[in-house]
């Protein structure tokens, strides 16, 4: 029995050995993504960017390939097992892959490398980032317009320049509008404290506000839950949220992870690469405001539209900090 | 003639493991067939991504570090007739204090020595998972608690503790006034555990630690411990049969909190070594990296003996590691998780098995005394 045992053992061995270097190399541009843990199927920053690889895929015949992150201890690993592979273009999926992408791109200097969300200083990788000011102008500008009680909420996640950028770009869309509103600005130390969240919009809710927006993740899914308990408007971020509560979710700051993911695989494509900070904005359609519950009425949508136009015209220059915004005068339109 | 009969057990040991990983990964052929791909190229893409080439092996074995100690952890307790499913939260505490340690010692001694330094955060992180283990293995001996329950829901509180000091009192933005980050304070350099790169440059790319070493050695501390000491054998003897324990002179309650301290100072070294090995840091998370929880799966299929949780860690190491390139190879990951589930079903089975052909052999005795009739 045992011999028996030995010898399928070495013959199953012998017979994987043969599959060993079995690896299909096509002239393809290759490009893989590296997801964070959330993984595909996240509905989604993954879902997103990958779509926009599959764009990619169709329009301009490259090939992606992906690797999903079970823990964070996986991100600089799956990026060395690409770079290993000498694809064209490795993409990292969120801020959290910063550090370990600054680890890579030194460790493969030739290897050509993408973030979406957070800035990488080296010469081999693409920033891509997104002005979430210019989305959140425009949510901003609807909140102004639309609110009943002069009274509207923003809750951030953690205090970060990032978080600060939506924050400011919301306000200054309120302003713009509706100078007398009183904006209540809390946050929540935390991108997954659902209950913590929750607990911010209700407090916001009771001091008058009708129309909180969120730029806090998970966090804000206890917004959407207070917003569907006692009936106010709550507006999404990232993503169309309107799914979680159709009635209540106003309308959302999307970001366009598929865009950015697309126009860089069109970069490469091209060979016009640069390992700098991409921007993408209301003109490159990386962010904009999404609607697909339909609870804007047309006057909401088209002072939405007339900001995006002067946006994308460069008529209105979107603060992105506190002195930025203390110092923001907005044209009339 | 013992060597010989110590040969034969050791093979009667490894015999069922070894059959069980062959049939699961013939098992495994026919899901990826399924998938409409080709099972030469999955496995080969699976061996050759942890195996070929010292650069790859180095990231298997840095896969497996965590799960040596998280396996090491789980067998232990359940050597005692603990089963310890809080080697997680073990595990993430025991990340949390090697932080802390870091940078208490460092604020208060500057810059140690390595030879002092690196000890003294790996017995912080080994301390931290002794602690949080330990408060299941009181509730246990003093309250009859069951440690399923108990472990299980301090995985849960040990995320919240780990994510509230990684946004309060750990965070850079609190000891170093930067912007409020998603992760602590980094580790001091003379805390970190060396790369083999840089010992051996063949490793290349490959973030292998001297972690790896740690682990070994603390797998064959505990060998020792379990089948060489006094403490060992009470554990053992409590573990078997309580109650005979009992009878026997040996307190059941000490040597129940000492297996689940002992049992969380090797899930707290898991912690300690990743962070003092790779991250450097701990991160604010929605969930755990689920090594306590592949530790379970990883004692199991190691026979809850320290020197089999060293090869079956591996394996482990080797299909997740090897997962990397079967995605590449466009197979979908779960393949390899659906290997390590019928790998574990067929070792959880064994004992159905043998008690099948137990069934067989007694009726083969009938018959064959029938046939002397």
């Amino acid at each position: 029995m045992i011999k028996k045992i030995i010898a399928l053992l070495l013959t199953t061995v012998l017979v994987l050995t043969l599959a060993v270097g079995c690896t299909s190399k096509t002239g393809k541009v290759t490009i893989g993504m590296i997801t964070d843990t959330g993984g595909l199927g996240d509905q989604s920053f993954n879902d997103s960017a990958w779509e926009g690889l599959g764009r990619a895929e169709k329009e301009l015949g490259i090939e992606r390939k992906v690797l999903e992150s079970e823990s964070a201890d996986d991100y600089l690993p799956n990026l060395t097992s690409f770079a290993e592979e000498k694809m064209d273009l490795i993409i990292g999926v969120g801020y959290l892959f910063d550090k370990s992408m600054e680890t890579a791109s030194k460790q493969f200097p030739d290897q050509k490398f993408a973030i979406i969300d957070a800035v990488v200083n080296a010469p081999n990788v693409a920033s891509l980032t997104f002005k979430e000011e210019e989305g959140s102008f425009l949510v901003g500008v609807i909140a102004g317009l639309a609110t009943k009680t002069n009274k509207i909420g923003f809750i951030g996640g953690m205090k970060s320049p990032l978080i600060q950028k939506f924050e400011y770009g919301f306000r200054a869309g309120i302003k713009a509008v509706n100078p007398n509103a009183e904006v209540f600005v809390n946050y929540a130390d935390s991108f997954e404290d659902a209950a913590k969240g929750k607990e911010i919009a209700l407090v916001q809710h009771e001091k008058g506000a009708d129309i909180i927006y969120h730029a806090a993740g998970g966090v804000g899914v206890g917004l959407i839950e207070a917003a569907k308990e006692k009936g106010f408007w709550a507006i999404g971020v990232d993503k169309d949220q309107s799914a979680l509560a159709p009635k209540n979710v106003l309308c959302s700051m999307i970001k366009r992870a598929d865009n950015a993911t697309y126009y860089v695989a069109k970069a490469i494509k091209e060979g016009k690469f640069e390992g700098k900070v991409y921007t993408y904005g209301l003109k490159e359609e990386g962010v904009d405001y999404s609607d697909k519950a339909g609870n804007l009425t047309k006057e909401l949508k088209d002072a939405a539209e007339k900001y995006k136009k002067a946006i994308i015209e460069g008529k209105i220059v979107v603060p992105k900090t506190k002195e930025e915004f203390e110092k923001f005068e907005a044209p009339k339109l | 003639m013992e060597r010989d009969s110590k040969l034969k057990t050791f093979v009667e040991n490894i015999k069922f493991p070894l059959l069980a990983i062959l049939l699961s990964f013939l098992i495994g052929a026919l899901f990826i067939i399924w998938t409409g791909n080709n099972p030469l190229v999955a496995y080969g893409a699976l061996l050759s991504g942890s195996l070929g080439g010292l650069d790859r092996f180095g990231q298997t074995l840095l896969k497996t570090t965590p799960l040596i100690f998280t396996g090491l952890a789980v067998s232990f307790a359940f050597r005692c007739g603990l089963f310890n499913i809080g080697a997680e939260g073990q595990y993430v505490i025991g990340a949390l204090t090697t932080v802390a340690a870091g940078y208490i010692f460092n604020s208060i001694f500057g810059d140690l020595p390595r030879f002092i330094f690196i000890p003294l955060v790996m017995l912080a992180g080994a301390l931290g998972g002794a602690l949080w283990a330990a408060i299941a293995g009181f509730l246990k001996s003093k309250l009859g608690v069951h440690e399923v329950i108990t472990t299980i829901m301090l995985n849960y509180t040990s995320i919240h503790v780990s994510n509230f000091f990684v946004r309060t009192a750990l965070n850079p933005s609190t000891l170093e006034g930067t912007t409020q980050k998603a992760y602590t304070v980094l580790l001091p350099e003379s805390a970190r555990l060396t790369q083999l790169k840089e010992i051996i440059p063949w490793f290349g790319y490959s973030s292998v630690h001297t972690g790896i070493f740690i682990a070994i050695i603390c797998a064959i501390i505990a060998y020792f411990i379990l089948f060489k000491t006094t403490l060992g054998y009470e554990i053992r003897s409590v573990g078997q049969n309580s109650h005979a324990a009992e009878y026997g002179g040996i307190s059941v309650s000490k040597n129940l909190v000492l297996a689940m301290i002992i049992s969380g100072m090797f899930a707290g070294l898991a912690g300690a070594t990743q962070v003092a090995g790779l991250n450097y840091k701990v991160d604010m998370a929605p969930i755990s990296p689920g090594y306590g929880f592949t530790g379970i799966a990883v004692a199991l299929v190691g026979k809850n003996h320290p020197l089999g949780v060293l090869a079956s860690a591996l394996l482990f190491g080797i299909l997740s590691n090897g997962a990397r390139r079967m995605q590449i190879e466009g197979i979908p990951k779960e393949v390899v998780g659906i290997i390590q589930g019928i790998i574990i079903i067929f070792i959880a089975g064994e004992r159905i098995i043998k008690f099948v052909s137990e069934i067989r052999e007694r009726r083969n005795r009938k018959c064959n005394v029938e046939g002397v009739n």
